[in-house]
C-alpha cells in the first residue's frame, strides 16, 4: 500500500547527467550574484572576480557538455532532449559566452557595483537558450524563449545612467515581448489544431491527419515564425536590430549577435525540421521567400552605415538570412550547413565585436567608422582579426565565411533551392559595399586626415623597438606586448580584448584553411532527430 | 618534377618572411630582396616544370589530397599543356615585377614596404593556384583569393583615385565571382544528382558527368560573368581605366599580364570541357563580344592620349582576339589562343614597365603629348621598346604574327564574316602600337622632357623580357607542340557538340526543381556525402 502510494508520489524519472550543464549555468549564476553582494568583493580590485566565476561557470558547463557528447536520449520525462544538435549548439553558445564574458570584463557595466549582476544574468539567459535547443514540446519552448529573453531585456538597459541603453533596452522589452506573445499565440494555434504539445505528437498528428495544408495550423506556423523572426532578426521582423545593437553595451550586443542567433536558429531546426516536418511542402517556400528578402535586406541596410555597431546589426540581419536558407532545405546536410555557419559566424563576430569595443576604450571616437582609420599602420594587431572577420562575414576563401557559404549553397542546391544560393551570393555581393569599406579604412586611410582617400599613405615615424612588428601580417609575441603598452591617444587595450579578437580572427583563418575539424564538429548534429 | 604545392606557395612563404624581416618602415629592403628571391626560385621551378613535361600525358605532377571531405573537395594540382606555360608566364611576370618594385624601393622608398611584397607575393601564389587547381571549387577558391591581395596593393599603394577604383573593381570582379561560386557549387551538385554518383568537383570527373543542357547553360553565363569581368572584355572592361590608372606601375603589369589571362584559361579548361552544349549554344554571342572588344578597344586605344589607358585598352582588344580564338571551337583557333595569352602576357607587362620609365623622363607625366623625343639621348631604351611595339603589332616573324594568324584560320573556319571583320584589328593594332611608340620616342621634343638612358637595373627588368619575346618569335612551336594534344582533349567535347548540336538532352531537370520531384535525388546525394565525410 505505501509502497504504491510512494511509487504514485515520486516524479518522473530526472537524469542529472544531461541536464547536468543546464544546472552548472543556473548555479553558477546564484554562486556570481551572491559573489557581487558579500562585503569582502566590494573592493575595486575585487570586482574582477564575479567575472571570473562567470568564466569558470562556463567552462565546467562547456566541460559537461563535451561529457555529453555522444549521449541522444530525451530527458526530464521527455520535456528535453541531448542529442548531436542540441550538443553542438550547446558548444558554440558557451564559445561565444566566453569570449563575451571577457569583452565585458573591464567594460563600464562589467567593472561597476552591478557588475556581478550582469554575469548572472548573462549566465541565466545562456540557461534559457540551452532550454529552447533542448525544448522537445512547446511548453518548453516557450520557457526557454522567455528565460533567455528576460535576461536580455535587464541586460540592454545595465548601463542605467546612459539613456541609449535604457532606451535600448525598453525598446527590445517591447518588441520581445510583441515576439514572445506571437509565438505563444502560434503554439497554442498548433495545440488546437494538433492536440499535442511534443513535437513528436505533432508530427505524428501532422502524418497521420494529413495536416499539412490545414489553415490553422499553417496560421500557428506562421505565428510562430514571425516569434522567432523578431528574435533572430529576421526581416521583416527585424527594425528593432539596429537601434537596440547600438544602444546596449558592446559586449551585450556581442553576446545578443553571437548567441541569440545560435539559440534561435537552433530551435528553428528542430521545431521545423521534427514537428512540422511533414507540412515542409507547405511551409518551405515560404521560408525561402523570407530567407530572400533578409538576405537583401539586411545587406541593402548595411550600405552605408557608419557606426559600426549598427552596419554589424545590419550585417546580422543579413546573415540571418543566409542560415535561414539552411533550415528551409530541412535536411541532415541542411541542419550542418546551419550549425557550420554558426560556428563560423561565431568567430567572425566575435573577433569584429572585440576590435569595436578595443577602440571604443582607447579612442574617443566610440564606434565610428572613423575610429578604425589607420588601424593597420597604428595597430596591426587589431587591424588583422578586424579585416579577416570582415572578409570571413564577406565570404572571401581562405576564411571560414568562405567554407560556411560553400556549404549552405550546396545544401541549397542539393535540394532543389539553387534559386536561394544564388540570392546567398547576391547577398554576399551586396555585403562587399560596406564590408570592404571598413577594410579600406583601417588600410588605406590614414588616422587624422579627413579626405584621406586619395593622398599617399602617410609616413610614419617607427615606434622605437616595435618597428620591426608593427606592420607584420602576423602576430608576434613582441607586437601583443607593443599593443598592450598605454597609448597616447587614450586608455590602452585590455589584453584580455586582444586576445579574444586573435583568437577568433586566427580561427576564421585556421579554419578557412582546414575546415575539417568543424566538420566534425558538425557531422554529428544530424544525428538524433530521427525524423529526417 | 617538383610537387605542385611548392610552386604554389614558396612565393607566399618568401612574402611572409620578408614581412617579418627586421627593418625601417620605409626602405626595408631586406623584405623586398627575400620576396625576389622566392620569386626567382619560383620561375626556377616553372621552368623545370617546362623541361619535364611530357606532352604525351593528360595531366602529370598531381598532388591529390582530400580538402573538404563532407563536400567531396579536394586539393588537386596538376600540370598539362593548357597551364604549363601559364605557370611559367605568370613565375617569369611576377619576378619581373618584383625586380622593378625593389628598383622603385631603392630609388624613392615604398611605405610599408613589408605589406606591399607581402600582398605580391600572395597575389603570384593566388593566381600559381588557379592555373593549377584541377578541382572546380579549389580554382573558385583561388580565383577568389586572387582579388584580396590586389584589393590591398591598389588600395594601400596605389594613386590617383585609388579608393575609388578598388571599390569598382572589387565589385565588378566579385560579382562575376560569386556568380562562379554559384555555378561552381550548382555544377558539382546538380552533376551528381543526374548521374546518381557521389558529389566531386574534380575536373577530370565532372567532365564525364556532363550536366543537362538547360543547366549548362545559366550555369555556363554565371561562369562567362567571372571570366569576361577579368580578362576584360566588353561590356564588362568598366573597371579598367580607373582602375589601371589607380595601381602602381608595377602592379598594373602583372595584373594586366598574368590576371587578364587567368580569365580566359577559364574559358579554355574549364568551361569548354564542362559545358561544351553551353558552348555551343552561346558561341555567337561570345564571338560578336570577341569581335566587339577587337573593335572597340583598338579604337579607344587610338585615341586616348594617357599611355596607360593605350595600353589598357590594346589589352581588351588583344584579349578579344584570344577570346575569338577560343571559342571559333576550332583547335587551330584554341592553339593560337594559347600561344595569344603568351604572347600578350609578355608584350603588356614591359609596356607598363616603359610607360613609367617615359613618365619619368616626361617631368611624371603619363599622357602621350608630354613625351616625344626621348630616343634621341636613350637609343637602348628605344630599341627594346620598338622590339616590344613591333611584337604588340603581331610583325611577321613574331610570336604575336603566329597566334593571330591561328586565331584567325580558326575563326575562318567556324564564321567567315566575323573573321573578314576581326581583320581589321590586325591593321588597327599597328596604329594604336607605332602611334605610342612614335609620339613618344620621335617626335618633337615635349616641353618637361629630360631624357636619359636606361639604368642598368631598369635594363635588368626589360632586357630578359625581351629576350623571351625573341625567343618565342624563332621558335614558337615550343609552346605549340607542347600544348597540341592539352587544346585538342580540351576542345574535344565541344567539337562533338557542335557535329551534332540537336542531340537531345540526357536529363531533363532545371534547377528550380521543386524540392518535392528532386527529393529523391537529394536523398542520394546527402547519403554521398555523408558517406564522404565518414570517411
Amino acid at each position: 500500500m505505501s509502497a504504491a502510494l510512494l511509487g504514485a508520489l515520486s516524479g518522473p524519472h530526472i537524469e542529472f547527467a544531461g541536464l547536468s550543464p543546464l544546472i552548472a549555468l543556473l548555479g553558477g549564476a546564484v554562486v556570481v550574484l551572491l559573489a557581487g553582494v558579500l562585503p569582502p568583493f566590494e573592493a575595486p580590485r575585487a570586482r574582477l572576480l564575479p567575472a571570473a566565476l562567470a568564466l569558470g561557470t562556463i567552462a565546467i558547463a562547456l566541460g559537461l557538455t563535451i561529457w555529453q557528447w555522444h549521449a541522444q536520449r530525451s530527458l526530464a520525462g521527455s520535456a528535453l532532449r541531448i542529442d548531436g544538435l542540441a550538443v553542438v549548439a550547446d558548444v558554440v553558445l558557451l564559445v561565444g559566452a566566453i569570449g563575451a564574458v571577457l569583452l565585458a570584463a573591464r567594460s563600464h557595466a562589467g567593472r561597476s557595483r552591478s557588475g556581478a549582476e550582469l554575469y548572472a544574468l548573462l549566465l541565466s539567459s545562456l540557461a534559457g537558450m540551452f532550454v529552447l535547443i533542448g525544448a522537445q514540446s512547446t511548453v518548453i519552448l516557450f520557457l526557454g524563449f522567455e528565460l533567455l529573453s528576460i535576461p536580455l531585456y535587464v541586460l540592454c538597459a545595465i548601463e542605467r545612467e546612459r539613456e541609449r541603453s535604457l532606451e535600448a533596452g525598453l525598446k527590445y522589452l517591447i518588441i520581445g515581448s510583441i515576439g514572445g506573445a506571437t509565438l505563444l499565440y502560434g503554439l497554442a494555434l498548433i495545440y488546437g489544431i494538433s492536440g499535442q504539445t511534443s513535437f513528436a505528437g505533432i508530427a505524428q498528428a501532422i502524418a497521420a491527419r494529413e495536416l499539412a495544408t490545414n489553415a490553422m495550423l499553417l496560421g500557428g506556423v506562421a505565428l510562430v515564425m514571425v516569434g522567432f523572426a523578431f528574435k533572430a532578426s529576421v526581416a521583416p521582423f527585424h527594425q528593432w536590430t539596429p537601434d537596440v545593437y547600438e544602444g546596449a553595451p558592446t559586449p551585450i550586443t556581442a553576446f545578443m549577435a553571437v548567441a541569440t542567433k545560435v539559440a534561435a536558429l537552433g530551435a528553428l531546426l528542430r521545431l521545423f525540421d521534427v514537428a512540422l516536418i511533414g507540412a515542409q511542402p507547405t511551409w518551405g517556400p515560404g521560408l525561402a521567400a523570407l530567407a530572400a528578402v533578409t538576405i537583401i535586406v539586411g545587406n541593402v541596410g548595411a550600405l552605408g552605415q557608419a557606426s559600426m555597431k549598427r552596419l554589424l546589426a545590419w550585417s546580422a540581419v543579413g546573415q540571418a538570412g543566409y542560415m535561414l536558407a539552411g533550415v528551409v532545405v530541412s535536411t541532415r546536410l541542411g541542419v550542418r550547413a546551419t550549425l557550420l555557419y554558426l560556428a563560423a559566424y561565431l568567430f567572425m563576430n566575435l573577433a569584429a565585436f572585440a576590435v569595436v569595443i578595443a577602440r571604443e576604450r582607447e579612442s574617443d571616437l566610440g564606434d565610428s567608422l572613423r575610429g578604425l582609420r589607420g588601424l593597420a599602420a597604428s595597430r596591426p594587431l587589431l587591424a588583422w582579426p578586424m579585416t579577416l572577420a570582415m572578409l570571413g562575414l564577406a565570404g572571401i576563401p581562405a576564411t571560414v565565411g568562405f567554407v560556411g557559404k560553400f556549404y549552405l549553397i550546396d545544401a541549397a542546391a542539393a535540394n532543389g533551392y539553387t534559386w536561394l544560393g544564388v540570392v546567398i551570393v547576391i547577398g554576399s555581393m551586396i555585403s562587399l559595399g560596406y564590408y570592404l569599406p571598413v577594410v579600406a579604412a583601417m588600410w588605406m586611410r590614414s588616422e587624422r586626415s579627413d579626405e584621406g582617400a586619395d593622398e599617399a599613405p602617410s609616413l610614419r615615424v617607427p615606434r622605437p623597438g616595435g618597428a620591426s612588428a608593427a606592420d607584420g601580417p602576423l602576430p608576434t609575441i613582441a607586437g601583443a606586448q607593443e599593443t598592450a603598452e598605454p597609448q597616447p591617444a587614450g586608455a590602452a587595450t585590455h589584453p584580455e580584448v586582444a586576445l579574444v579578437a586573435l583568437l577568433a580572427g586566427a580561427a576564421t583563418l585556421f579554419f578557412g584553411i582546414v575546415p575539417g575539424p568543424l566538420f566534425d564538429l558538425v557531422s554529428g548534429a544530424g544525428r538524433g532527430l530521427g525524423l529526417l | 618534377m617538383p610537387p605542385l604545392s611548392i610552386v604554389i606557395w614558396l612565393p607566399a612563404l618568401a612574402g611572409l618572411l620578408g614581412a617579418l624581416a627586421p627593418g625601417s618602415r620605409e626602405r626595408n629592403t631586406s623584405s623586398g630582396a627575400i620576396a625576389l628571391a622566392g620569386a626567382l626560385a619560383t620561375f626556377g621551378l616553372s621552368i623545370w616544370l617546362i623541361a619535364g613535361y611530357d606532352p604525351h600525358t593528360s595531366l602529370s605532377d598531381v598532388t591529390d589530397t582530400v580538402w573538404i571531405g563532407a563536400l567531396g573537395i579536394h586539393y588537386k594540382l596538376g600540370v598539362d599543356g593548357l597551364n604549363v606555360f601559364l605557370v611559367a608566364l605568370t613565375t617569369l611576370l611576377f619576378a619581373a615585377t618584383m625586380l622593378a618594385s625593389n628598383i622603385r624601393l631603392a630609388r624613392e622608398g615604398i611605405a610599408r614596404a613589408r605589406s606591399y611584397f607581402f600582398f605580391l607575393a600572395l597575389g603570384e601564389s593566388a593566381v600559381l593556384g588557379a592555373f593549377l587547381a584541377q578541382d572546380l571549387a579549389l580554382f573558385v577558391a583561388f580565383f577568389d583569393l586572387m582579388l584580396i591581395p590586389f584589393y590591398f596593393l591598389i588600395g594601400m599603394f596605389g594613386t590617383r583615385q585609388r579608393v575609388r577604383a578598388t571599390l569598382k573593381l572589387v565589385i565588378y570582379t566579385l560579382v562575376g565571382s560569386l556568380l562562379m561560386l554559384a555555378g561552381a557549387v550548382a555544377t558539382g551538385v546538380l552533376a551528381s544528382q543526374q548521374h546518381g554518383t557521389p558529389i566531386t568537383f574534380a575536373l577530370s570527373s565532372l567532365e564525364h558527368l556532363r550536366l543537362a543542357r538547360g543547366s549548362q547553360e545559366w550555369i555556363f553565363l554565371f561562369f562567362a560573368a567571372a571570366f569576361l569581368v577579368k580578362m576584360p572584355l566588353f561590356p564588362l572592361q568598366g573597371w579598367m581605366p580607373d582602375g589601371y590608372r589607380a595601381m602602381p606601375t608595377e602592379v598594373v603589369m602583372v595584373f594586366s599580364g598574368v590576371l587578364s589571362k587567368v580569365g580566359a584559361y577559364g574559358f579554355l579548361a574549364i568551361v569548354l570541357p564542362l559545358f561544351p552544349q553551353a558552348a555551343v549554344h552561346f558561341q555567337m554571342l561570345m564571338l560578336l563580344l570577341a569581335l566587339i572588344s577587337i573593335l572597340y578597344g583598338s579604337a579607344l586605344a587610338f585615341t586616348q592620349t594617357d599611355a596607360r589607358l593605350i595600353a589598357g585598352y590594346s589589352s581588351v582588344a588583344q584579349m578579344g582576339f584570344i577570346t575569338l580564338g577560343i571559342f571559333a571551337l576550332d583547335p587551330q583557333g584554341a592553339q593560337g589562343a594559347l600561344l595569344g595569352m603568351i604572347n600578350h602576357g609578355l608584350v603588356v607587362a614591359p609596356i607598363f614597365f616603359i610607360i613609367a620609365l617615359l613618365a619619368r623622363r616626361a617631368g611624371g607625366s603619363e599622357d602621350i603629348r608630354d613625351m616625344g623625343g626621348i630616343a634621341f639621348r636613350a637609343p637602348v631604351l628605344a630599341t627594346l621598346f620598338l622590339v616590344v611595339a613591333l611584337a604588340t603589332l603581331a610583325m611577321p616573324g613574331s610570336a604575336n604574327f603566329v597566334g593571330e594568324l591561328l586565331i584567325l584560320l580558326g575563326a575562318f573556319k567556324a564564321k567567315l564574316p566575323i573573321a573578314i571583320i576581326a581583320f581589321a584589328g590586325v591593321v588597327m593594332a599597328a596604329v594604336y602600337a607605332l602611334r605610342l611608340f612614335i609620339t613618344a620616342m620621335h617626335n618633337r621634343v615635349g616641353e618637361k622632357v629630360s631624357s636619359f638612358e636606361l639604368s642598368r637595373a631598369e635594363g635588368s627588368v626589360l632586357a630578359p623580357l625581351v629576350a623571351v619575346i625573341l625567343f618565342f618569335a624563332f621558335y614558337p612551336q615550343l609552346a605549340l607542340s607542347r600544348s597540341e594534344g592539352s587544346v585538342d582533349a580540351a576542345l574535344a567535347p565541344a567539337r562533338a557538340a557542335l557535329r551534332e548540336p540537336s542531340a537531345p538532352p540526357p536529363v531533363a531537370a532545371t534547377p528550380q526543381a521543386p524540392a518535392s520531384s528532386g527529393g529523391q535525388e537529394a536523398q542520394g546525394a546527402e547519403e554521398a556525402a555523408e558517406g564522404s565525410g565518414a570517411r
